[in-house]
Parts: C-alpha cells; sequence; structure tokens
C-alpha cells in the first residue's frame, strides 16, 4: 500500500458517494452517499497520517472528531427525515421543491 | 410715542389667532354660540388695543412717522461674515398711520361681522367652523398691515388668499361655491407669482426687506440701473415695482384679473363684507400706499397704477348697472371704488409739474377713501345679507317694498347709498372729492374726468338698487319679515361712519397721511366748483334712478335696455370676460399647452419607468426557471462550476 493507492481509493469513494447524491431519489440513500463522502475524506486524513512527516496525532484525531460530529448530524437529518415522512408520507427528494420560483 | 399700547401692539394680532385656535378645535363643534361670543370678545380687545394705539398716534403724530412695536429676527438668509452682507426678515409689528389705520378699521369690522354673524349663521349647522375661519381671516389681514418688511407681508398675503379661499368655499357641498373659492384662489395665485418675483428682484439688489430702508432714497438710487433679469436687461426699479404691483393688481381684483371677486359672492354674506371692506381687496391697495415712496420714482409704474385703477373704476360700474344679483352689483361696486382708491395713488404724481412733484394729497385722499369705503360697503352687504335673508333670492327683482317691513335696513340703506354716492355731507363725498381733486391737480385730465363721471355712475346703480329693493311693491310672498336684532345692530352701527365719519376725519387724513418721503408741496390750486359739479353729478345720477325705477313702472328702463339691444346684452354678460378666460384656459390653454404635456408625460416619462419595470419583470420571470427547487439540481450545477473551476486554475 502506498499513500497513492490509499488516495486513489479515496477518491473514487469520494466520486461514488456524489453520484449517489446526484441520481438517488430517496432521501436515506442520498445521505448514505454523503456518509460514502465523509468516508473518503477520512481516509485521506489517515493516509497522509501515516506516510505524511510528522503531523500524526492531528491525522488520527481528525477522523474521530468527524465520526462523532458525523453521528450528531446523522441524528438530526433522520428526525428531519421523519417529520418529512409523517408529513408526505413519501421520500423522494423531488417532492422537496417548495424553494422554486 | 411708546406706550403700553404699542410695545404690547402684538396682542392685536394674538387675539384672532387666539380665536381661530380655540374656535376650530375646541370650541366651535361644542357650541358656536360660545363660539360667537368667544370671538366678538377677543376682537374687541383687539379693537380697544387698535383704538389706543390710534389715539396715542395721532395725538403725537408730528413727533415721529412711525413706531415700530416689536421686531425680532425670524429668518436670516445671508449673513455678513459670510457672504458680505446681511439679509435677514423679521418679523415685528409697524405702526404708522395707514398701518393704524387698517388696525383699527380691520377689528371694528371684525368686531361687527362677527355680531352680525350670530344672526346670519344660526340656522347654520357648522357655524363653529366660521367663526373660526372667520378670525384666521382677520388676524390674516391684520398681519398683512402691520408687517415690518415686504417678507413679512408676503407671508400674511398669502394667508389672506388661502383663508379666503376656506371662507368662499364655505358651503362646500355647492358646487358653485367650490369653483368660486378656487378660481379666487388661482387668480389672486397668479398674481402673487409676480409680486414674489417682484420681491426677490428688490431685495437681491438693495439687500434688504425691511419697508422703511425700501422707501429710503438710496434704495431709489441703487434700484435705478440696468440689470440682467431673466428675460432681458431691464430697468430694475420699474421691472421691480411693477411686478411687486402685479400681487396688489390681483388681490385687489384689478381689469383684467378682476374676474374673481364678483363670483366670490358664493360664500356666505358676512365674508363677502369682510372681503369687501376690511380684508383682502383693499390689500392691493395697501401694498401700493406702504411702498409709495418707492413706486412714485418709477414713472410708468404710477401711470400704470393710475390708468388700471381708472379703467376698472369705469369698466366695473358699468356693467354695476345692468346686474340684477344685489350682491353683484355691490361686487362690482367695489371694484369700481377699488378703482378710485389705486388711481388717486397713481394720480399723486404730478404730471404738470417739471419731473413729477409729488402731491400727498392723492396719497392722502385714497387711504381716506379705503377708510370711508370700508364703512359703507360692509354697511351694504350687511343690508345685502339681511335683505337676501328675508327674501330668500339674490335678485332685486324678486324683492321691492320693503320699506316698511325693514324701516331699520332701509333707512341704513339710505345713508349708505347716499354715503357711496358721494352726496354731501356723508362719507363718500368728502373722500371721493379729494380723489376728484388730486386728479385735477395732478393734471391728469382723462383721468379726472374718468372720475366724475363714473362718480355719477356709482350714485345711479346704487339708488337703482335701493329703489328696486326698498320701494314699490312687493313683489314676491313674504312670511315672517323681521330685523334680527344681531343682525340690525352692526348695521346701524356703521351708518354713523357711513354718515359723519368723512367730515370728521377729512383734516386728520389731510394732516397725518402723507408719504413717508421728501415733498416738494406747492400752493396747488383748489377750485370751488369741484364739490358742487361732483354733488351734482351724484345727485343727477340719484335722479335718473328715481326716473327709471323710484315709480314702480320700469317700462322706461326696459325699453332703453331694449334699444340699447346688443349692448346691453353684452354689458349685462360682463363683456364676456368670464367667457374669454374659460374659452382662454379651457380651448387654448388645456388644448395646446395641457394637452401636448400630458402626452410627454404619460407616453414619454411614464413610458420611460414602464418600460423599466417591464424589462425587469420579463427577466425575473426567464431567470425564474432557473429556480426549480429540486436539491439535486443545484448540486450537480455546483459540481460542474467546481469541475469548471478547476479545469481553468490547474
Amino acid at each position: 500500500m502506498t499513500l497513492h493507492r490509499l488516495l486513489l481509493l479515496s477518491a473514487v469513494n469520494f466520486c461514488l458517494g456524489m453520484y449517489g447524491m446526484v441520481v438517488r431519489r430517496n432521501v436515506i440513500c442520498v445521505l448514505m452517499a454523503m456518509e460514502l463522502m465523509f468516508n473518503a475524506v477520512i481516509i485521506n486524513f489517515i493516509a497522509f497520517a501515516h506516510y505524511g512527516n510528522g503531523h500524526a496525532t492531528e491525522g488520527s484525531i481528525f477522523p474521530i472528531f468527524i465520526i462523532a460530529v458525523t453521528a450528531c448530524e446523522m441524528a438530526a437529518a433522520l428526525a428531519i427525515i421523519l417529520t418529512m415522512y409523517r408529513k408526505m408520507h413519501k421520500l423522494d427528494v423531488h417532492r422537496l421543491d417548495s424553494l422554486n420560483g | 410715542m411708546e406706550t403700553f399700547f404699542t410695545t404690547n401692539s402684538w396682542v392685536i394680532l394674538l387675539m384672532p389667532f387666539l380665536v381661530f385656535l380655540v374656535n376650530g378645535l375646541f370650541l366651535g363643534k361644542r357650541s358656536w354660540r360660545a363660539a360667537a361670543y368667544f370671538a366678538v370678545a377677543c376682537m374687541s380687545v383687539a379693537f380697544f388695543f387698535a383704538i389706543k394705539i390710534a389715539i396715542g398716534f395721532f395725538s403725537h403724530v408730528h413727533e415721529h412717522s412711525y413706531i415700530k412695536g416689536w421686531e425680532i429676527e425670524w429668518l436670516r438668509f445671508a449673513s455678513a461674515d459670510i457672504l458680505g452682507f446681511d439679509l435677514v426678515a423679521n418679523v415685528g409689528m409697524l405702526l404708522d398711520p395707514i398701518s393704524i389705520m387698517m388696525l383699527v378699521v380691520v377689528t371694528a369690522i371684525s368686531v361687527l361681522v362677527n355680531i352680525y354673524s350670530i344672526g346670519y349663521m344660526k340656522e347654520d349647522p357648522s357655524a363653529g367652523r366660521f367663526f373660526s375661519l372667520l378670525s384666521l381671516f382677520s388676524f390674516s389681514m391684520l398681519g398683512l398691515v402691520s408687517s415690518t418688511n415686504i417678507f413679512q407681508m408676503f407671508v400674511f398675503w398669502e394667508l389672506v388668499g388661502a383663508s379666503s379661499y376656506l371662507l368662499i368655499g364655505f358651503w362646500y357641498h355647492k358646487p358653485s361655491a367650490v369653483s368660486a373659492s378656487k378660481k379666487a384662489f388661482i387668480v389672486t395665485r397668479f398674481a402673487d407669482a409676480f409680486f414674489l418675483a417682484g420681491i426677490i428682484a428688490v431685495s437681491y439688489f438693495t439687500q434688504t426687506f425691511d419697508f422703511i430702508e425700501l422707501n429710503k432714497l438710496a434704495t431709489v438710487e441703487t434700484l435705478n440701473r440696468y440689470a440682467f433679469l431673466g428675460f432681458g436687461t431691464v430697468n430694475v426699479l420699474t421691472v421691480g415695482t411693477l411686478l411687486i404691483f402685479a400681487g396688489g393688481w390681483g388681490k385687489s381684483a384689478m381689469f383684467p384679473l378682476h374676474i374673481w371677486l364678483p363670483d366670490a359672492m358664493e360664500g356666505p354674506t358676512p365674508v363677502s363684507s369682510i372681503i369687501h371692506s376690511a380684508t383682502m381687496v383693499v390689500a392691493g391697495i395697501y401694498l401700493t400706499a406702504r411702498l409709495f415712496p418707492l413706486f412714485s420714482h418709477s414713472p410708468l409704474t404710477m401711470d400704470v397704477v393710475a390708468y388700471v385703477g381708472a379703467f376698472t373704476a369705469l369698466f366695473a360700474a358699468v356693467i354695476a348697472v345692468t346686474q340684477n344679483d344685489i350682491k353683484r352689483i355691490l361686487a362690482f361696486s367695489t371694484l369700481s371704488q377699488l378703482g378710485y382708491m389705486l388711481f388717486s395713488l397713481g394720480v399723486s404724481k404730478m404730471v404738470v409739474e417739471e419731473g413729477g412733484a409729488i402731491n400727498s394729497l392723492g396719497y392722502s385722499a385714497s387711504m381716506f377713501h379705503v377708510f370711508t369705503h370700508a364703512a359703507f360697503k360692509c354697511m351694504l352687504f350687511l343690508i345685502a345679507g339681511q335683505v337676501i335673508h328675508v327674501v330668500h333670492s339674490n335678485n332685486i327683482w324678486d324683492m321691492g317694498g320693503l320699506r316698511k317691513k325693514m324701516p331699520f335696513t332701509y333707512v341704513s340703506c339710505l345713508i349708505a347709498c347716499l354715503a357711496i354716492g358721494g352726496i354731501w355731507p356723508f362719507a363718500g363725498f368728502w373722500s371721493k372729492d379729494e380723489i376728484i381733486l388730486a386728479s385735477l391737480q395732478g393734471g391728469h385730465t382723462v383721468i379726472f374726468a374718468i372720475g366724475l363721471f363714473v362718480g355719477g355712475l356709482t350714485a345711479f346703480y346704487m339708488f337703482r338698487l335701493f329703489f328696486v329693493t326698498f320701494h314699490g311693491e312687493s313683489r314676491k310672498e313674504l312670511h315672517h319679515v323681521h330685523e334680527d336684532p344681531f343682525m340690525t345692530f352692526p348695521i346701524v352701527v356703521l351708518a354713523i361712519p357711513s354718515a359723519v365719519g368723512g367730515y370728521f376725519a377729512k383734516d386728520l387724513f389731510h394732516h397725518a397721511f402723507v408719504p413717508n418721503m421728501p415733498l416738494h408741496i406747492h400752493e396747488l390750486s383748489h377750485p370751488h366748483w369741484l364739490p358742487w359739479v361732483a354733488t351734482s353729478m351724484g345727485l343727477s345720477g340719484i335722479i335718473l334712478a328715481y326716473f327709471f325705477f323710484g315709480r314702480n313702472k320700469f317700462t322706461q328702463a326696459s325699453s332703453i335696455a331694449k334699444a340699447m339691444g346688443p349692448l346691453h346684452t353684452v354689458i349685462e354678460n360682463k363683456f364676456y370676460f368670464d367667457e374669454f378666460y374659460l374659452f382662454m384656459t379651457h380651448k387654448v390653454a388645456f388644448r395646446f399647452v395641457a394637452a401636448p404635456i400630458k402626452w410627454f408625460d404619460r407616453k414619454i416619462v411614464d413610458g420611460v419607468m414602464n418600460l423599466t419595470g417591464f424589462l425587469l419583470h420579463a427577466g425575473g420571470a426567464i431567470v425564474r426557471f432557473l429556480q426549480t427547487g429540486q436539491v439535486q439540481m443545484y448540486l450537480s450545477v455546483m459540481i460542474l462550476g467546481l469541475l469548471y473551476f478547476c479545469y481553468r486554475v490547474f
């Protein structure tokens, strides 16, 4: 394993997440795609912490920090999704268009 | 002489203003009767102050020519340390013979008209408003006559216009009253625009507003030069004084701006009475007299003053002969008498003398006529109001035979008609005689002839009114004819100055009312035949009126009217001046000035604005389609943008 391959993994992961976010219609799937993108970032941090020079501590702390914050975000996001479901009985992103011009 | 009354002369202004506020805000709505008594009481206090000032001033008249009761700085337009000269508008009270005379006249007439209105307005639901506005009118006129400077005078001048607008249109539910009030306001405003231009021109060159300063010889020398004034290089003295006089021209309803005054009859009769005697119309005469020393150095201005006055005197008297509305006859007689006052000022510049010396007789006679005319014209209108109140018609042919039913009014009307007709020894004789004498001494032969002739004409049309109204058979069924005591009292009181005021006041006016300027008085001829001629003109007018209208048969009168044919019709329709103005405004001004301006406003000005709005709206409609509300769409665009950015940077 080299830094190069890890970064490639991270990039592929990120692109998959981005693709998922754009094309999936189910809100939960969009949320999961977002999670993929977070993970890509985390992989970047770990890779640089391992192969980089000197800043190993910061590189290890940030992933943990991101995981914690993401968990909170998920809690909030799931609450929103639940409300949305109660209101619309659907989880379709395309239906969320009340901000149109 | 400074006394308690001169230093506290502001009370005269405060009183009517107080009445205006108290009646307008509180008393008027609760009880119009309380409002009326309050107005009478306050105006009596003002009258008392005016009388005290007059007695104090005229008993020491040779000590000084004027007193400044009080004066404070109001507006500082320019100060010496910045612009190099001072231009300050003050507020104060200038007490000199003419202003004191006017203070007495205005306060006295106000008291009497207020008393009269208690009787006249008692059935009107908005009488409270009436008593408030009447006091505002008195306040504006008192402020106008006691102004120390031309700027203060202009402010009160406009206030007079505004309050006359409110009073003429008092019965605002009548369309004719509304249009009459608008007419009065617009015509006088038209003239006031010139007045303001004159004030600006004169004060620009003299750097003062003060009347005392403006009337000094040094001011004349400053002004007497050529300068560029807006439209061309002109003599500032001539143009400035003419512009200022134009303000008085409109306010005093001189030909051809006379059209508003006969229509102003639409207001309640007490208002007509006060407009025609003390407030409003004499303001123009007063302005000319106030700036007389300045005006007299411009020969053209003096000629304009004299000939406009003389022409209006003749023109209005001719129309008055043919009118049938009692108030309209009186309105045209006012125009005619105002013409007398004005040409009397104009003829003070003597053409017979080299260089045109000033004959103070014309000036004092003009002020004398203001005084006597105020008494008998106020009285005549009050009489007209009382008669209308009984007959419920303005047309004199609906009246008749009122002599027995209204004895006090009948006798008072006889006195007033004799006074205005210029019959010895009634008030009008003395003042009119002096005016005619002044025009003869000044060498203005044409004006002298007009003055004499109009004197006879005045007696004729006044006695036509008198005979038709009071003599003969009653031509209409009349119920409950009575003379209201509140309405009769002022009429009887005014009969006293109308009868004897001229005789007792003539020496005072002759000695005290001289323009505040160096005069070159020579011994002037005083032909003894003149009073005889003037009186016989008046008497022949009366005899003619009796011959035509005094014997209950009007066959001769109508046959003469028929014989005159179209001429009579033209005169009866007031020479079609109203129609001419309507044609000029509706057909010419509206079509050729207002309509193109309206087109420009609607199509160009509004068009540009509408186009801007339309473009923004259309642009918005296009941009709106981008806002789909789809989050994933936004995200895709964002990603594409980011990619494009990365592509351009790296």
